[in-house]
């Protein structure tokens, strides 16, 4: 079911928790609405799931307008982050819920409730703990328990709320792929939230990313990791390094040093900040090119898949830089040795806070 | 018993011992010189003086407007309860001071006051008596002062476990398509059934031996409306000390038996999911 929102706002007293929203998410897609806490994924979600009611704007669910339809109303299977099991009832029960609550006549006799709950746990691969509580299930187990009794009902729709968020970074790793994979079968309409954004660039088709109540930008993954729109995006999705400077006849200004500009420059003249994530340097015993500036060496991490390195420019700023162990050493760095770097690619944006 | 686990906190010989103590002088003594008291009698005199049809009249108020005034609590004290978690008004905080207000006063002035109002020129039994409903001076005035005094128990046990309620488990509830009296009567109700059932226990135990507030209302009529702490006040009164001894130990027998049967509903509400997982292992 595609999925549109509409010039959404919503206030919780003097806070703005979103300000003209804008969305819209086509059938079967999987989503990923990613943002620091407080940005205001977590009540656009609700308001889709109708858990909250905006102030203006609609929902529409595949074009008619659900914005004041109830939760129980909208066919929308929601997992909440922590679970919100009752812990009363078995799992089979806790699966079995939505069905048996049904009005009488749309109700599934209780053998195909047993059929379909049985067939749901073999799908999140928990039929082996139909007859265990709540309490008696790992953090793991729980949240496929929450994401099966969500499904039982057959959504239209499937919302989580950071489904991943409460558990440890193993079984994290190994859900959020299995997410991908029931997904890729089932091909539900599903927006996840998360704060975390290598699971959002790991998992969704497209990524909404959310800063202060607003959409920052939206796009697949590759979009917004190597196109950010905004300064914060590219912040906001892995590790940076940020240079303030100036922009000067076609020119970035940082520090002594001129840099070429990629064609999609701030605007001349103006204070800029320029961004390079640390895997996009060049490092070399010898200045290359014009391109670049001089630093130093001062601390190197060699465990991991990749070198890291922290360099200190001329002028005294931090610089983080990743290479391959082969380049490494091949370039025999050591502390305090002096490199010349110059960054391959870099997204410049016009400096709001000068 | 699990002695050999280690603990952060040791001490069980010491403790359970301290225990054993405790409960012997405060509890087993008192109530075995009760039932050595009651040995003066013959089983032929004990069971006769239990079962004349006045002590047996007094049973069944004394039980009966037990249950009712317990069963009333249990269904009021959750909404109260309710109302104080769920909701913020002005004056909540008086409201739920409010609440204990039946502890802290002396039952004699609570029976006074209740009589005060529900006999039939008080402010509500004046209204009441054109109607033909009389609450004072009978068994429905009993009733009223076992409500009255056992208020506090269903409220205070609820509240707290209502406050640990997590709202989102409601919310999963509507978003798989509950009504909300589903979600109340299958979501809600089972949570909060041990700690009704603990208050329901707690109001029913204290009404069964609430005296002060009941004599003044209940008119204390012989096989009308007499309950049974009355009736062996009565017999003390009297210098009947066997007597006296025997009804208590039949209150005694019978509130114990109703009071172990409530906890083992209890803990078949409560301790389920830990009883199936020692089961389990």
């Amino acid at each position: 079911m595609k999925i549109e929102v509409r010039g959404i706002n919503k206030t919780f007293g003097a806070f703005t928790a979103l300000k003209d929203i804008d969305l819209s998410v086509e059938s079967g897609e999987l989503v990923a609405l990613l943002g620091p806490s407080g940005s205001g994924k977590t009540t656009l979600l609700r308001i889709i799931a109708g858990l909250e009611f905006p102030d203006r704007g609609a929902v529409l669910f595949d074009g008619e307008d659900a914005t004041q339809r109830k939760a129980r109303e909208r066919r929308v299977g929601f997992v909440f982050q922590h679970y919100a099991l009752f812990r009363h009832m078995t799992v089979f029960d806790n699966v079995a819920f939505g069905l048996r609550v049904r009005p009488r006549r749309e109700r599934p006799s209780e053998a195909e409730i047993r059929r379909r709950v049985n067939e749901l746990l073999r799908l999140v691969q928990l039929d082996w703990l139909a007859d265990r509580l709540p309490a008696q299930l790992s953090g793991g187990q729980r949240q496929r328990v929450a994401l099966a009794r969500a499904l039982a009902v057959e959504p239209q729709v499937l919302l989580l709320d950071e489904p991943f968020g409460s558990l440890d970074a193993k079984v994290r790793q190994e859900l959020r792929r299995w997410l991908r994979r029931l997904h890729d079968e089932i091909h539900i309409t599903s927006i996840f939230v998360t704060h975390d954004q290598e699971e959002a660039l790991e998992v969704a088709d497209r990524v909404v990313v959310m800063n202060r109540g607003r959409i920052e930008q939206a796009g697949t993954p590759e979009e917004v990791y190597n196109h950010p729109a905004t300064p914060f995006v590219c912040d906001f999705l892995g590790n940076v390094n940020l240079f303030r400077g100036r922009v000067e006849g076609g020119k970035a200004i940082i520090g002594n040093v001129a840099l070429d500009l990629p064609e999609d420059g701030a605007p001349d003249a103006a204070p800029a900040v320029v961004y390079v994530r640390p895997h996009q340097f060049d490092i070399d015993e010898r200045p290359q090119g014009r391109n670049h500036f001089r630093a130093r060496v001062k601390h190197i991490n060699t465990a991991g898949p990749v070198v890291k390195l922290e360099l200190a420019t001329e002028w005294g700023d931090a610089v983080h830089v990743e290479m391959s162990h082969e380049r490494f050493r091949a370039l025999q760095l050591a502390r305090d040795v002096e490199v010349f770097i110059s960054p391959r690619e870099m997204r410049v944006f016009p400096d709001s806070t000068a | 018993m699990t002695l050999k686990e280690r603990s952060i906190l040791p001490g069980f010989g010491l403790t359970m011992g301290f225990t054993l103590f405790y409960l012997s002088l405060i509890v087993l003594l008192p109530l075995s010189a009760l039932v050595i008291k009651a040995t003066a009698l013959t089983w032929s005199e004990f069971w006769a003086i239990a079962t004349t049809p006045r002590a047996l009249a007094s049973y069944r108020l004394s039980f009966g407007a037990s249950l009712v005034g317990a069963t009333i609590n249990a269904a009021f004290g959750l909404l109260v309860a309710w109302v104080l978690v769920r909701y913020d008004f002005p004056g909540r905080r008086l409201f739920d001071a409010m609440i204990d207000l039946p502890f802290a006063l002396p039952t004699a002035v609570s029976g006074i006051a209740l009589t005060a109002i529900y006999s039939s020129n008080g402010w509500i039994g004046r209204h009441l008596a054109p109607l033909g409903i009389k609450i004072a001076y009978t068994p429905l005035g009993v009733v009223v002062a076992l409500t009255f005094i056992g208020l506090p128990f269903v409220v205070r046990t609820v509240q707290p476990v209502l406050e640990d309620f997590d709202r989102e488990v409601e919310e999963a509830a509507a978003s798989l398509g509950a009504s909300r009296w589903q979600t109340f009567a299958r979501v809600i109700l089972p949570t909060l059934a041990p700690a009704i059932l603990t208050g329901f226990a707690l109001a029913f135990a204290r009404a069964i031996g609430e005296y002060g507030s009941v004599i003044f209302i209940s008119g204390n009529m012989p096989m009308r409306t007499e309950i049974t702490p009355l009736l062996i006040v009565t017999k003390l009164e009297q210098f009947d000390y066997a007597g006296a001894t025997a009804i208590a130990i039949v209150l005694l027998l019978a509130s114990f038996a109703l009071l172990l049967l409530i906890n083992l509903l209890q803990w078949r509400f409560s301790d389920r999911h830990r009883t199936v997982w020692r089961a389990m292992r």
